[in-house]
């Protein structure tokens, strides 16, 4: 950030170092600091636990933290997938027919802008909570993938498609060797971010069904101990719930750069 | 004059004529007339360009006879290879931009035409090979366009419209963005291609060096509504070379046509 040449230039060995040191020495510093106060000032665990602290829970809590990890990262799976099926699929539609794109298109907004914590009660009511649960995941999901699925199909190259017509093409030869490849990149981007949003969205519905469920995700964990003062587990959990969020990311921004490497500018280096 | 002749021949006539276009015009959604009324008759076998200001209708001519559009009246017509059912493999078509596909190979960029007629995996890399050899780039089929310069990309470009073996290539000012040493060697690749091939190619442009140099027929258009203001037939010693672009005769016609040119010019500078 200080180096201004570093925008432009090549950063050197020595400066990719300094850009993962640095960040970790904040952290050691900031957890050194945090189990500095907790221990000179004795606050006790159930107001604020020391890092020391969540970590052995982690550790003893492991077996009943795994299992509700498990649990949250399987419904957020389930809600992804139906989220990037659904989004794709229902682009492929748009695509197809305006008239479908116009009948439906409004919906998706509604569904979009609606905040998923107060639907998810109503889910709740008519679905079990397996299933509303998944569903949230997928209603918060489902929007970027659709509508980057929908300007991707859409921003195709004008004398490309000329060139498809040209040479007689199929409508099943252009979606697959001209649009989807020309929505490839934009698909991609809706994908990193409804990966991160179906966590969000079996966390909010897990926390709307609270203890009355009969869940066991991380974040029903959350609010179980919060109920019962057992803060070093909430913030066990909670540390768990970001760590996946940061994998997923991590899983889906390294798929899109394996996909695109060759050949989108978003995944080429700096230097080429 | 060329064109009095090739219209005489009528409808007998059209065995020996690639394209002919009889009144037609161009009407834009928005009510611009963007073209004509246009007549052009294209012997087969023939270098003919199309010059013209920016805006005359010359590409939209263009992409009238690939049938990219229709016509608003008059009719287009080409003739086909024979025996080959698809329509469009009787047209290459060679646009401004390279226009590749920035997914996948060049070899995968010129099979393309192939694999949209199914022609047959082993069959289509034999063509393929081919067609990348004819513009140079065999050893590049690996490669991804955006690993390639302007020049070679253009070449892809070429190469995709040749491998269908097509009777027609239309070219839409296909080395207008390129630096002028890359376009003088794709000048004479061109021309020395089109000697092998025999190709009929409609090439638009609105250099009148390139024109002249490149064509056996200049025809120049006027501006917006694109009409033929002028057919001036170039000949030289064949083939033509480095030589024919420094001789007096070059000279010449370049003014020729600069002056056929002019009247576009400033008609549109009135408007």
């Amino acid at each position: 950030m200080s180096a201004q040449p570093s925008i432009t230039a090549k950063p050197s060995a020595a400066q990719r170092a300094v850009r993962f040191v640095l960040p970790v020495i904040v952290f050691a510093a900031g957890l050194a600091a945090w189990e500095l106060v907790v221990r000179v000032k004795e606050i006790p665990p159930y107001v604020l636990p020391a890092p020391s602290a969540i970590f052995l829970t982690l550790i003893n809590d492991w077996a009943v933290l795994s299992q509700s990890l498990a649990t949250t990262l399987l419904t957020t799976l389930e809600g992804f997938v139906a989220a990037s099926i659904g989004g794709i699929a229902l682009a492929l539609l748009f695509n197809q027919s305006k008239w479908v794109e116009y009948s439906l298109f409004p919906y998706a907004v509604v569904l979009q802008v609606t905040p998923v914590i107060a639907i998810a009660p109503l889910l709740l009511i008519y679905l079990d909570q397996q299933t509303a649960v998944v569903v949230c995941a997928f209603i918060v999901a489902f929007f970027p993938v659709l509508s980057n699925t929908t300007l991707g199909l859409s921003s195709v190259d004008r004398n490309l498609a000329g060139l498809f017509q040209l040479y007689g093409a199929s409508a099943p030869q252009t979606l697959r060797f001209l649009k989807l490849p020309s929505a490839l990149p934009y698909i991609l981007g809706g994908l990193r971010i409804a990966g991160g949003l179906s966590l969000i969205g079996a966390v909010v519905a897990e926390i709307a069904a609270g203890t009355a469920g009969a869940g066991s995700g991380l974040a029903y964990r959350i609010a179980e101990s919060g109920y019962r003062l057992n803060i070093p587990r909430m913030f066990a959990a909670l540390l768990l719930l970001s760590l996946a969020g940061i994998v997923i990311y991590g899983l889906l921004a390294l798929i899109s750069h394996l996909v695109l490497r060759r050949w989108h500018e978003s995944a080429l280096g700096k230097e080429s | 004059m060329s064109d009095a002749r090739a219209s005489s021949g009528g409808e007998t006539g059209l065995t020996a004529l690639a394209v002919r276009l009889r009144g037609v015009t161009k009407t834009y959604d928005n009510g611009v007339m963007a073209l004509g009324p246009l007549d052009l008759a294209v012997r087969k076998g023939e270098f003919v360009s199309l010059l013209g200001p920016s805006g005359c209708g010359k590409s939209t001519a263009l992409r009238l006879i690939a049938g990219l559009a229709a016509p608003s009246s008059g009719t287009v017509r080409v003739s086909r290879h024979e025996g080959v059912a698809q329509p469009g493999h009787g047209i290459g078509f060679v646009f401004q931009e390279p226009t590749l596909m920035p997914w996948t190979s060049v070899r995968e960029n010129v099979r393309l035409p192939l694999k949209l007629a199914r022609v047959p995996k082993a069959e289509a890399r034999a063509r393929v090979d081919e067609a990348l050899a004819s513009v140079g780039l065999a050893e590049f089929a690996a490669a991804f366009p955006r690993e390639l310069s302007g020049g070679m990309k253009m070449r892809v470009s070429l190469a995709r419209a040749l491998v269908t073996d097509p009777d027609i290539l239309l070219m839409d000012e296909p080395f207008a963005a390129l630096d002028e040493i890359t376009r003088f060697r794709l000048n004479n690749d061109l021309l020395t291609l089109w000697r092998d091939l025999g190709k009929t190619i409609i090439f638009v442009t609105h250099s009148v060096f390139e024109s002249v140099y490149l064509s056996q027929r200049v025809v120049v258009m006027t501006a917006r509504p694109g009409r033929i203001q002028a057919d001036v037939r170039i000949e030289t010693v064949e083939p033509r070379g480095e030589e024919f672009r420094t001789s007096a005769a070059y000279a010449d016609y370049c003014r020729k046509v600069s002056g056929a040119l002019a009247p576009s010019y400033s008609g549109q500078s009135m408007l």
